[in-house]
């Protein structure tokens, strides 16, 4: 159906710890990163993830028109574990036009817009001259600048369909490497905090007090996130190290149903966990572990449950690391796929933290605490607004 | 490279003084002449009438050239994938919020919250449709057209599949127009499949090209292709227009383009 990837290099930036060390740490001690919400000017009685140092970021002189809070968090993303020296090797490998650039986000820099409209013109409404739409407003500003910063110059989109965007980014990816386009992909995703997502889900009434529990009996809405996650995708070599992790397949649908609730019995998210295991052939038995969407609002996890029980009945453990990271909305595919790659290289099959009586609805095996255990296959979960899916299947090469 | 190609099997436009593909024909082959005119949008057809009550500008633009294009090829829209791209989506929108957080009362509306995404279109043409196919929504900015096409060609290409792709922009009211000038709507769409049929317009074949891009020798369609995103389609679509082979370029990124190379079918 398709190729494989070998994701040869990842990593990632969340409130639980930034770089894959950190991560792996937060994620050992299923220790969480949710507070309650001090960002910007913001009074809603929620919590949230959001990653500490980013104000502190400074973007390159000559790139200074990105200069937005979603850009800093994206060049604190990039120099995590060597990840732009290893685009950098690539890009002298195969040739700066050969390598592409595909990022998933949802509000891009729209905080920039927030801030400016409260500077505008008291007489004329101006916005203030120092507002650079194209670098920190525009949902491609993320994947321009992180081109720019790793002087690549290859294809380049930004995906931006809601909480399924850094996910479908891999799908993007595939198809340009497959069409021999490039030989090398950056893909991640990039979405950072903003009073939009914040006031929007809340008046959605979408938020939840404390840290979110996902899958709880008693689990009362989402906490936002924020998060950089990139991975560096090439071909799959002929030798790989055993702990190698590989794109095995990627699957895609839309719910036609709702712009901003699932359908409720979770068919198209069946759909889009079918086709991921169509493309990497395979059947869902040999999935080891499930990261699921898992938003924590009643509606979206009743739906998932469904889904899941019905393609995997309950014999695959699985569970949503939101618990911990919050919900990364744009960030989270890209992120969760890479929690997904650190969980399969140190064995073990990471908790759904926060969560402490799983609702007995829903019929899946959720994961309470951290779970020893060679990983080989996983599956993980985005599903967004407009009723879009999308499910990655990612493997150890042994 | 080259063997990245698909057939046109359908359009659907939509613009200032373009109203649909059929009745812009002549325009774009230079026998008419351009007759300035706003934009006029279709009513969303296929949506409940809560959810039509609720679509902006760019989601009937972009279901109104969606569907153009799916009724011309004579296809079932809810078995295509789709590839959405734009560089702005829902500007008024966007403007509300940004108004409502920057005044005392922050309570934005939820209905606008969900428009607020830039696959909104996407999520309404699947309502419409009843499309559970793949969508993707992209953006590139002054490129989307070209990364959209670029993203469609390769899908066709690569997964043997049809494909429908919308790319549209509309203007954003002001102080945000200022900073990016939209003057109008502007949708096009097309269906693309992998293999010649009856239906069939025109075969095209896309490369990366260091070549600037194509102008419109039209001195009242040149403005709209430069200011309009989505109308960085246009000498796409006059070389369509013109039914003859020929080759023009698309802006993409860096200044380089996209070479299109299109061949009428019989």
């Amino acid at each position: 159906m398709s190729i494989e990837l070998l994701i040869r290099k990842f990593t990632a930036v969340s409130c639980i710890g930034q770089g894959v060390r950190a991560t792996l740490e937060a994620l050992r001690r299923q220790r969480g990163g949710l507070a309650p919400c001090a960002f910007e000017t913001a009074e809603i009685d929620t919590c949230i993830g959001e990653v500490a140092g980013i104000d502190a970021e400074q973007l390159p002189a000559a790139l200074r028109t990105f200069d937005c809070r979603n850009n800093r968090l994206a060049q604190l993303g990039l120099r995590q574990d060597g990840f732009a020296e290893a685009v950098a090797q690539s890009a002298g490998r195969w040739g700066s036009r050969r390598v592409g650039v595909f990022l998933g986000t949802s509000t891009s820099g729209i905080l920039q817009t927030e801030l400016a409209y409260r500077r505008r013109d008291p007489v004329s409404g101006a916005l203030p001259a120092d507002f650079a739409y194209a670098g920190t407003h525009n949902s491609f500003s993320v994947a321009d600048f992180v081109r720019q910063r790793l002087r690549l110059e290859g294809p380049a989109a930004v995906v931006c369909s809601a909480c399924s965007s850094s996910a479908k980014v891999f799908a993007s990816a595939r198809r340009m490497i497959e069409a021999d386009l490039i030989d090398a992909a950056v893909v991640g995703g990039v979405d950072s905090l903003c009073l939009t997502t914040l006031y929007g889900f809340h008046a959605l009434q979408l938020t939840s007090h404390g840290p979110c529990r996902p899958f709880d009996l008693a689990r009362d809405g989402i906490s936002i996130g924020e998060a950089a996650s990139f991975a560096l995708l090439e071909r799959v070599p002929d030798s790989l190290d055993a702990e190698a992790v590989r794109l095995l397949g990627v699957g895609e649908s839309s719910d036609a149903y709702h712009m901003s609730a699932p359908q409720p019995e979770g068919l198209g998210a069946q759909a889009a966990m079918r086709a991921a295991l169509r493309a990497a052939r395979l059947e869902p038995g040999e999935i080891d572990y499930i990261n699921l969407h898992g938003t924590g609002t009643m509606s979206n996890d009743s739906a998932e449950s469904r889904a899941v029980a019905a393609l995997f009945g309950s014999a695959v453990p699985a569970s949503s690391t939101k618990g911990a990271t919050g919900h990364a909305l744009g960030a989270a595919g890209a992120l969760e796929a890479m929690i997904c790659a650190v969980a399969m290289q140190n064995d073990f099959l990471p908790a759904g933290i926060n969560t402490t009586r799983v609702d007995p609805s829903m019929g899946i095996e959720y994961l309470l605490e951290n779970r020893p255990g060679r990983i080989r296959r996983v599956l993980s979960n985005s599903f967004g607004f407009g009723g879009t899916n999308c499910s990655l299947v990612l493997g150890r090469a042994d | 490279m080259s063997s990245l190609a698909a057939y046109i099997e359908g359009i659907g436009l939509l613009g200032p003084g373009l109203d649909g593909w059929t009745g812009s024909v002549a325009l774009l082959e230079g026998r008419a002449a351009y007759v300035a005119q706003t934009t006029v949008l279709p009513a969303p057809e296929g949506l409940p009438p809560a959810e039509r009550r609720r679509t902006g500008r760019v989601v009937k633009l972009a279901l109104g050239v969606g569907l153009q294009a799916t009724s011309r090829a004579g296809i079932d829209p809810a078995s295509l994938p789709a590839v959405f791209s734009s560089s702005g989506g829902d500007g008024h929108n966007c403007h509300e919020i940004c108004q409502t957080l920057s005044s005392g009362d922050r309570q934005i509306s939820p209905t606008r919250f969900h428009n607020s995404v830039h696959n909104a279109a996407a999520g309404y043409w699947s309502i419409a449709t009843g499309a559970k196919t793949a969508a993707n929504a992209l953006c590139a900015f002054d490129a989307s057209f070209a990364a959209g096409l670029l993203e469609a060609v390769t899908q066709v290409t690569v997964d043997g599949t049809r494909v429908l792709l919308v790319s549209y922009d509309a203007q954003y009211p002001p102080p945000l127009h200022e900073k990016r000038p939209i003057p109008d709507a502007f949708g096009v769409a097309f269906v693309l499949a992998p293999s010649a049929s009856g239906t069939a317009l025109a075969r095209l074949a896309v490369a990366f090209s260091d070549l600037p891009a194509t102008r419109m020798s039209n001195p009242a369609l040149e403005p709209l292709r430069a200011s309009i995103p989505a109308a960085r389609s246009l000498p796409l679509l006059q070389q369509l227009a013109l039914r003859s082979p020929g080759t023009v370029n698309i802006e993409y990124l860096d200044g380089r383009s996209l070479a299109v190379e299109l061949a009428p079918c019989a």
